[in-house]
């Protein structure tokens, strides 16, 4: 895991569901297949309607054109991300797209264990409206040690809730990693 | 210690004697399922973390119900059955339900029940997040992801947080007007769409026992649109003779201690509610029927685990026999049992597939359709600025395919009569 995570912000709404993170004609692809793994990339993130993609201004594609890596690799959402359908395709779209953190006042259960168990982008609870304060294309770094966020382009600081309970699932990469170092994995 | 059905349930999963609410803990898994979105990727992380040659923790417990993109022409979707198919096949899994053969289900949460898989007490892991539509029958049921379901498939075991729990009771007489659908969107409005999230909801109450196992399910799948881990209804005589009559398998009935801990209790009267659905576009947009009656509607679908169930076409036939539909309206059994329903089961002395084509209605193929929307060619997807009233389960943006449709959910019987005045209409103006 990295101790330290800097990218730039993509900011959305509240509610952004696994349809908008990736809509469902896209499962299809295969997930093991590189060369159409790059698609869940193309497409991460396509469901967002264009004027609620990239906040404040809105009409900020997250994809340009037919890219598959994302220039934003930190999400900064409202409250209850990844609502909807158990799809693992949403977190893994966002990890292809690039997105190495998430950092939303709230998760919806199962895309908050796809990220930790599936090893993809870092789930962070901010404690305050950060999708109302950091703008689209600001540049932050996250502390992890200090489980911190500052926007380097306003040289705020923000605390983040501590990953808790997880943290050693995250730190080990996914639920696989994390049963290898506890001996969890016998089958039985 | 006192505990809620879910932590019983739990506790016996954990092999202990009482789990904690907040707490973490392993789980035996009675039943994984999947299908075949999520069924190929869970295979493929199964094999890269087991090896090649793994063999699944136990054959016996693994359902594989193949039910989103069954009827179309899309390469990729078909080559996911493919995959599925040889998975089956090569693990010797029994419960396999091949596309295209007469052991072909549909929607894999109605098929469950059909099939006697639902058991009082059990646990059962699905790679699908309506997998708590199973909590109806007094067992636990939620949804994971492929990482989960694969480290199931090797291990037969996943962690879990044990859920607090909302406990949600409704007194009084169901009136004929009023559905499971009605109680569930009520709520949804009430606690919003992460009201209970990482949590139990409980259904308890003389109306939530008063109903058939089918409305019971319609309840406990809408769940998850409130954030839930689970919804549950402790099984009663109703559920027991349901699933007698499906399965020889042993089962143990469990119940809520009087003193249990409950995060919150919300309390309806039944007599007080009236036919309500979520707006565009969220599922707690709460708006009664009468409040927005005359919005111009573009398509009716009836349809998906939530909404495609014998009960649910049983009181759209009430409202359509004899009329005529004004807007585009699909029937789309969520089974092929229930397909066959269609056409042994009468209103009035008319079958139901007579009276929906009689009333105008295309009657589609079993599948979960274009409750997600699903590739292009899929029955139902909606297309560009189309107003859809449907009896499906989720409406955020784009959910039935276009971006800039608009979704109103609503009961069977709000879709039927809104269909054939093409215009939300309550249902009260046909019964």
């Amino acid at each position: 895991m990295e101790t330290i995570i800097q990218g730039k912000a993509y900011v959305l709404g509240k509610n952004i569901d696994t349809d908008q993170i990736i809509p469902a004609e896209h499962l299809v692809y295969s997930l093991s297949d590189p060369a159409e793994v790059v698609l869940y990339g193309k497409y991460a993130l396509s469901g967002v309607p264009p004027a609620q993609g990239g906040l404040p201004e809105g009409n900020i594609p997250f994809i340009n054109g037919d890219d598959v890596h994302s220039a934003f690799t930190i999400i900064i959402a409202g409250p209850n991300f990844g609502c909807g359908s158990s799809r693992e395709h949403a977190p893994f779209a966002l990890k292809v797209a690039g997105v190495k953190a998430i950092i939303a006042e709230s998760y919806a259960r199962i895309f908050y264990r796809n990220c930790v168990d599936g090893g993809f982008a870092v789930p962070y609870e901010c404690t305050e409206h950060l999708n109302q304060v950091i703008n689209t294309g600001d540049e932050l770094r996250i502390d992890v040690a200090s489980n911190t966020i500052e926007n380097l382009s306003s040289n705020i600081t923000y605390k983040l809730n501590p990953l808790g309970s997880v943290f050693h699932i995250v730190e080990a990469g996914g639920i696989f990693a994390y049963a290898r170092q506890e001996n969890l994995m016998a089958q039985s | 210690m006192a505990q809620t059905i879910t932590q019983k349930i739990l506790s016996k999963a954990a092999n202990r004697k009482f789990v904690d609410a907040g707490e973490s803990v392993w789980l035996n898994v009675d039943i994984l399922l999947t299908h075949d979105v999520c069924g190929p990727p869970t295979f493929d992380i199964f094999k890269e973390e087991f090896g090649p040659d793994a063999k699944v923790w136990d054959p016996e417990k693994v359902v594989v119900l193949p039910d989103h993109y069954i009827f179309t022409a899309n390469e990729h979707a078909h080559r996911n059955i493919d995959l599925l198919r040889q998975f089956a096949k090569e693990q010797g899994l029994k419960h396999y339900y091949d596309v295209g053969t007469e052991r072909y289900k549909g929607v894999c949460h109605v098929a469950l029940a059909e099939e006697g898989f639902n058991l009082p007490g059990t646990v059962l892991f699905g790679t699908d997040s309506h997998t708590c539509t199973s909590g109806a029958f007094g067992m636990f049921g939620t949804g994971i992801g492929n990482t989960d379901a694969a480290f199931i498939l090797g291990t037969g075991k996943l962690w879990e947080k044990v859920p607090e729990s909302i406990k949600f009771i409704f007194d009084g007489e169901m009136p004929a007007y009023l559905t499971a659908k009605d109680l569930i969107l009520q709520i949804l409005g009430d606690i919003t769409t992460d009201g209970a999230t990482y949590m139990a909801m409980e259904f308890d109450g003389e109306a939530i026992f008063s109903l058939p196992m089918e409305e019971r399910m319609t309840l406990t799948n809408m769940a998850i649109e409130a954030g839930g881990m689970n919804g549950i209804i402790a099984a009663d005589k109703i559920a027991e003779e349901y699933v007698k009559a499906r399965s020889k398998k042993p089962y143990e009935l469990f119940k809520s201690d009087a003193d249990a801990q409950y995060h919150s209790t919300y309390r309806y009267n039944v007599r007080e509610l009236e036919p309500v659905v979520a707006q565009p576009h969220s599922p707690d947009n709460r708006a009664t029927v009468r409040s927005v009656a005359g919005t111009k509607i573009t398509k009716s679908y009836i349809g998906s685990c939530t909404g495609g169930k014998l009960t649910d076409f049983m009181m759209a036939a009430k409202i359509l026999k004899g009329q005529k539909v004004a807007v585009t309206t699909n029937i789309v059994p969520a089974t092929v049992q229930v397909a066959r329903s269609l056409e042994t089961e009468q209103y009035e002395g008319v079958s139901l597939k007579k009276i929906f084509e009689d009333a105008g209605c295309s009657v589609a193929l079993p599948s979960c359709a274009a409750c997600l929307g699903g590739p292009a060619d899929t029955v139902g997807r909606s297309v560009d600025k189309d107003v859809v009233v449907s009896t499906t389960n989720r409406n955020f943006p784009g959910r039935m395919g276009s971006k800039h449709a608009g979704v109103y959910l609503a009961s069977p019987l709000t879709a039927a009569a809104s269909a054939i005045i093409g215009k939300l209409t309550d249902p009260r103006d046909f019964l």
